[in-house]
């Protein structure tokens, strides 16, 4: 038994008994399928603002959701108390999107073994609280001490451990334990007129130490405070369309909104998203293939079960610019007739799974950086990026940069304003000519919103070359 | 379906009361020197109907407690759900132990006695009737929205669905100078979103949506008009093309308007303010905007969707004129930031159980000019009609400003054609100064409004 177990069942007295009556009192009504997912949240964090300490919190929730699937239909309730009571009230509740005779449950749960992806020796929630402190402190000191005209320093920490139990009436049961932790920083440069600001974090599945050995806080507050300064002496960008160069890493923020939610399956199996039917048909040009892979180790976007509790696996999304699959929760794969990707994601037990990225990339192509740039005649290379969004129905998508530079005879020269580059998700990547050989991933700042739940997801691209996008800037 | 389904009860919020005073008085005891509790408690119901069919139904409560506790000029948080005497106890041990590592800030701190109050009468927050419909009615309010879009044009082929929902909360502050405030409030709403298919099937399908929120069923506006209003902005949309690009007037619909006016009150948040983190900060009384601009946020309108009798530090809302005729009047302050700059509070404080209070708006509004949409639009030669923004590409460090948009041209004063995969560009800070006209339809839709704008000068980003 791992302490998860401990948990719900001491804690919060929930027994093997117990989850067989609930789920019973959920298909009370029929039913095709019903399932529990308890949670158990803690939550811790700090945030230093003018080299001050300004705000420490930390927080417990603790929740039941219930779901019961009727055909297409989803009936939902949730309760903070997780006496039996209140519970079997909440199944109640949700066992109404059904009328018909009541199902059984499968009798006898059956855990399956899971990945064990967070190699963590003891999680971030559980360390002093000094000890994260002394982190914020270091970051803000390095941040100042990077250039006099760093003019103001916030940063941030933040840790949770989610600990979850998962329960279908198909006899699936699973449990985890995921921490996560996650760095801020921004900054705001001034000189004369100009001003500028930087932004870095990362973070991931991790404990303390990530950030005591592999990420520092000087690595954040440097690239925090060097993206503030270039700000400083930034141009306007170009208008229109033009080539443009994405950097390795976060830029992979262009696979999340061109195509990333345009293949999440529930838009597909309604027929309302812009690849609707377009499975086997050509989608990118030959040099893409794009994955999501919920497996990779202390990953941001990386979960050992979703919370259907289904194992995560790597789903192969695009390959060599040929649509190959969605991705997928319980509900749609049952719907549609396909294989359940372990997709099926949740901001907490008040909210329903839907399916939802993990971490998604481009694997790397043959093409130096180098000579993707030497290439360019006129165009833009943008480096880092704030948020993005897409229309999924039409397909339209934008992500605004915030290091972007002009390239000019293959040179990169002046760095530019903040833009926003616009595209069309189903023919976006058939325009990339080039693919480098650096694919790199994020390092662990991105949250994905959708019908208003946020979680954490990763993103990433080798350096890469799209032949035509429009740059949304202000200049000629 | 079944017709019969649990509704949940008014709030108690005499019960918030008790928890709330009990909290910070166990606070104090346990040795801070101030302290104040926020109490929550919630219902919700939402369903959304597709083709016809229902597909989710969720109805549930919670209910969550923070405190903030004060060790002189020490200060930091808790939040739980766990209302327990354990869990309470717990609660208020985890602030001060966290308390304890903070640092001394000379300006942490609640607001002075004197400043703590709510305002008085109905504000008319709280209405029983959002749930006073049977289930089955509910969910043929979601339906009959949608089938109102549907209904309208055969080339409504597809939806995302129509919906409805409702919620009740109850929150109750309390303060160790003895402010204790209760409030109520209740909100429903109801909204389609039909897709679009041209019959000529190779121009892409197209969404949109409309809706209707008020806090009494009452004030909804009818299913139907909501769904034939969607219908209405889907089907405009079809056969939108790039354009190539250019400078022109461009014409913001209300709801792109309220977007803008959005990111001009994040720029007068007191916390961006003294963090240099706003291109209005050390603007106070200089012109920033056009003289036929003012701009107000006002907590005390009877019934709005943002008003409240006080704020997340228990001060009374008011109304705080921000900009008045160009000129820079007010920043939203709460205590915090009040200090730091050296003026008064504006109850602005937002109070989430986490963290320390920020700082919000509450009825958030440009004032309505004389001419109608079509009036100004007809006074447009060459221009753009933006009836939807992508992304989030403001800076307000800087003032640009870079948006994707789609909406109409506008040709000869005329609505001529939809675009699409555009960008729009700009600096908030000219943009301000180039509002060149502003209509006459301020309309509350939400707790931000603004009417339709005419803004020159910006660029737009196309073929």
């Amino acid at each position: 038994m791992t302490d998860n177990h401990s948990l719900f069942f001491q804690k919060f007295g929930v027994t093997p008994g117990a989850l067989e009556r609930y789920l019973g009192e959920a298909l009370s009504a029929g039913g095709d399928y019903a399932d529990l997912y308890f949670e158990y949240l803690t939550t811790t964090s700090l945030s230093v603002d003018e080299s001050m300490v300004k705000s420490a919190a930390q927080g417990i929730s603790a929740g039941c959701g219930v779901r019961v699937i009727s055909g297409e239909r989803t009936g939902y309730a949730y309760t903070d108390d997780l006496a039996p009571e209140k519970i079997l009230r909440a199944a109640r509740t949700a066992a109404l999107i059904a009328s018909g005779p009541a199902q059984q449950p499968v009798q006898g749960f059956k855990e399956k073994p899971a990945h064990q992806l967070y190699q963590v020796s003891s999680p971030a929630a559980d360390a002093d609280i000094a000890a994260k402190l002394e982190l914020v402190m270091r970051a803000d000191r390095a941040a100042r001490a990077y250039d006099p005209r760093i003019v103001q320093v916030r940063c941030g920490y933040a840790d949770e451990l989610r600990q979850i139990l998962v329960i279908g009436s198909d006899g699936s049961y699973a449990t985890d334990v995921q921490p996560l932790a996650r760095f801020s920083l921004l900054t705001i440069a001034k000189s004369g007129a100009n001003s500028g600001k930087g932004q870095a974090g990362g973070g991931g599945r991790v404990g303390i130490e990530f950030f005591q050995t592999e990420k520092t806080p000087e690595h954040f507050a440097s690239e925090a405070a060097r993206q503030a300064i270039i700000q400083l002496d930034a141009r306007e960008a170009p208008a229109g369309e033009m080539e443009v160069v994405l950097g390795p890493g976060w830029p992979g923020i262009l696979l999340h909104e061109a195509i990333g939610h345009g293949l999440e399956a529930d838009f597909n199996r309604k027929g309302t998203s812009a690849f609707t039917g377009l499975i086997g048909k050509r989608v990118a040009s030959d040099k893409c293939t794009v994955v999501d892979n919920g497996t990779l180790p202390s990953r941001r976007g990386s979960i050992n079960v979703d919370d259907e509790g289904s194992p995560t696996q790597e789903t192969v999304l695009i390959e060599k610019g040929i649509l190959k699959g969605y991705l997928s929760d319980k509900l749609s794969s049952r719907l549609m007739g396909m294989p359940d990707t372990g997709n099926g994601r949740r901001e907490s037990y008040e909210h329903i799974p839907m399916p939802r990225m993990t971490n998604t990339y481009m694997l790397s192509g043959d093409d130096s950086p180098e000579d993707i740039l030497r290439s360019v005649k006129r165009g833009v290379y943008a480096v880092n990026f704030g948020g993005g969004q897409v229309d999924i129905t039409n397909g339209k998508f934008v992500f605004s940069t915030s290091e972007a530079y002009m390239i000019e005879n293959g040179q990169v020269t002046a760095p530019l304003k903040n833009c926003t580059l616009i595209g069309n998700g189903p023919d976006a990547l058939t325009k990339v000519s080039m693919v480098g050989n650096d694919l790199a991933l994020d390092e662990g700042v991105g949250t994905c919103g959708k019908d208003g739940q946020s979680v954490p997801v990763g993103v990433g691209i080798p350096t890469l070359k799209l032949d035509r996008m429009t740059v949304g800037g202000t200049g000629s | 379906m079944s017709t019969k389904l649990e509704i949940p009860g008014a709030v108690e919020t005499a019960d918030l009361r008790d928890v709330a005073t009990d909290v910070v008085a166990r606070a104090m005891k346990a040795g801070a020197t101030a302290a104040d509790t926020i109490v929550r408690e919630g219902t919700e119901f939402s369903t959304v109907v597709r083709l016809g069919q229902v597909e989710t139904l969720k109805e549930s409560g919670s209910r969550g407690l923070g405190l903030r506790v004060f060790l002189g000029r020490r200060t930091a948080s808790t939040y739980s759900s766990d209302f327990t005497r354990e869990g309470i106890e717990r609660l208020v041990h985890g602030a001060l132990e966290l308390a304890r590592v903070t640092s001394e800030d000379p300006f942490a701190g609640l607001p002075e006695p004197q400043e703590l109050g709510a305002l008085s009468g109905d504000l008319q927050l709280f209405y029983e009737d959002v749930y006073s419909l049977p289930p089955e009615e509910r969910i043929n309010f979601a339906r009959r929205a949608e089938r109102a879009a549907l209904d309208c044009d055969r080339r409504l082929t597809n939806s995302d669905g129509g919906s409805f929902d409702a919620s009740t909360g109850g929150r109750v502050l309390a303060n160790s100078l003895g402010f204790v405030g209760e409030s109520r409030s209740s909100f429903c709403s109801v909204m389609a979103a039909p897709i679009a298919q041209a019959e000529n099937a190779s121009s892409s399908m197209q969404r949109d949506y409309w809706f209707s929120a008020a806090r009494t069923l009452k004030k909804l506006d009818s299913p139907e008009s909501v769904g034939r209003e969607a219908a209405r902005r889907t089907l405009r949309r079809l056969g939108a093309r790039k354009i190539a690009s250019t400078k022109v007037p461009i014409v913001f619909d209300p709801m792109m308007a309220g977007s803008l006016l959005s990111s001009i009150f994040d720029a007068v948040n007191g916390d961006a303010i003294y963090r240099q983190s706003s291109f209005l900060e050390g603007m106070l009384g200089e012109k920033i905007a056009d003289s036929n601009v003012t701009i107000v946020d006002d907590g005390t309108i009877v019934g709005g969707f943002g008003t409240t009798p006080f704020d997340g530090e228990g001060v009374p809302t008011r109304r705080t004129v921000v900009v008045e005729k160009g000129v820079l009047k007010s920043y939203l302050l709460n205590t915090y930031t009040a200090r730091k700059l050296g003026l008064k509070t504006t109850g602005s404080a937002g109070r989430g159980l986490a963290g320390n209070p920020g700082i919000t708006t509450r009825n958030a509004y440009l004032e309505a000019g004389t001419k109608t949409a079509q009036q100004i639009i007809a006074g447009v030669k060459n221009g753009f009609y933006v009836t939807e923004f992508l992304g989030f590409g403001v800076n307000l460090v800087t003032g640009d400003y870079s948006r994707g948009a789609s909406g109409l041209w506008i040709e000869n004063g005329e609505l001529a054609y939809p675009v699409e995969e555009v960008t729009v560009a700009g600096n908030l800070r000219e943009m301000l100064n180039n509002i060149a006209e502003i209509g006459s339809d301020l309309v509350f839709r939400g707790p931000t409004a603004a009417p339709t704008l005419r803004i020159e000068g910006m660029t737009v980003g196309g073929e």
